[in-house]
């Protein structure tokens, strides 16, 4: 017996992938930093109702949102059980909407403000009054634009009557 | 005695895992776009304004009281009536085309009451609601208008351009949609707007009452 085999000729060297978890883990990281999940995190119970007449709402970053609704259980012993408005991740009053819109709008650029449309994300069991104020603050700074955002589905059979 | 050395880790496998975490997040974070109803507020006016005078006939007065039920004042009558009738409502009052010369409505192909609207663009639907109203009922009650007028634009659009294909509510979600090329689009919007003018979304809302 021979203390050195002989190689085989021919046989391809292996191709090194130690680096290959490294380039993986860029493109994870490039994905996890990428996917910006800029939900507020709610305080309240947002419920929101049925509807099937809806458009899609695209373009996220000409949206403002104002959520309203019942204090969500952690809150409640705080803020009480009536509906509230909560802008960005507080609760707010009704009259900090203009200085909420006037924030959103100086943050975008000029050009694309008229085309600024504030979402109302409200509970569906929160009272119109309130979402009348929100409306009446909103045609005091001119935010015009609203959607009333809803599930898709079926807006009587959702309704307890 | 001689050094030994650590025996090496075999991270072959770190890729997979890698790997697996990677397909994960792509398969989870699913960018999900709101959708929802549409409306544009009024502005708020402070000049005085002379109140135009509208026939009672072209009206469909809609209130919506503090235990969500609907009362519907159109026509010389008065009387409360059910979610689920009021798109059916809706629409007959929109087409119904009682006009005569000059307020007198082609397209529509409705029962032409006398006692009810002219043509569409005479129509209006006035809304009121409570501010006890529950959110989710004037919804509904929006939700249920929106349809009828796109019921009647569907219809219409449908007749207008027969060879398109599509209703209204798909041209304007085609129109709206990036992937469409700008030719398309201009040639939409142009019979998109058409039929809005031919059917304008004349929904005013009042101001809610308070209830004690």
């Amino acid at each position: 017996m021979s203390k050195f085999k002989k190689k085989k000729g021919g046989e391809m060297p292996a191709v090194n992938t130690a680096s290959l978890p490294d380039i993986v883990f860029m493109l994870l990281f490039f994905f996890m930093v990428a996917t910006v999940m800029r939900q507020n995190t709610l305080m309240i119970d947002n419920n929101l109702p049925f509807a099937d007449q809806v458009e899609k709402l695209d373009k996220k970053d000409l949206v403002m949102y104002i959520y309203a609704g019942k204090p969500s259980s952690n809150y409640k012993s705080t803020y009480g059980t009536e509906a509230r408005i909560q802008l960005n991740d507080k609760f707010a009053e009704v009259s900090e909407i203009p200085a909420f819109i006037a924030a959103e709008r100086a943050s975008k650029r000029e050009e694309l403000i008229p085309f600024l449309t504030t979402a109302l994300k409200v509970d569906s069991d929160a009272n119109m009054g309130l979402v009348t104020d929100i409306k009446q603050e909103l045609r005091k700074v001119n935010a015009l634009k609203i959607n009333y955002t809803t599930k898709k589905g079926n807006a009587l059979q959702a309704l307890k009557q | 005695m001689a050094k030994r050395s650590a025996p090496e880790v075999n991270a072959g496998s770190m890729a997979d895992i890698a790997f697996l975490l990677l397909i994960f997040f792509l398969v989870t974070t699913t960018i999900e776009t709101d959708s929802g109803l549409n409306r544009k507020l009024p502005p708020i006016d402070d000049t005085e304004q002379e109140d135009v005078i509208i026939k009672e006939k072209n009206i469909f007065q809609l209130n919506v009281n503090k235990n969500n039920q609907l009362f519907l004042k159109t026509g010389g009558e008065e009387k409360i009536i059910k979610i689920k009738d009021l798109r059916k409502a809706a629409v007959a009052f929109l087409d119904n085309g009682g006009g005569t010369g000059l307020d007198a409505c082609k397209r529509c192909q409705g029962s032409k009451n006398p006692r009810s609207s002219d043509n569409f663009d005479k129509a209006i639907i006035s809304l009121q609601n409570d501010r006890a109203t529950k959110y989710d009922t004037y919804i509904a009650v929006q939700n249920e208008i929106i349809a009828a007028y796109n019921e009647l634009r569907n219809r219409e659009f449908e007749r207008s351009f027969p060879n398109l294909g599509m209703s209204f509510v798909e041209a304007d979600k085609r129109y709206a949609d990036p992937r469409t090329s700008s030719a398309e689009k201009a040639n939409l919007k142009e019979k998109l707007e058409e039929i809005k003018i031919l059917i304008p979304q004349k929904f005013s809302e009042a101001e809610p009452k308070k209830s004690n």
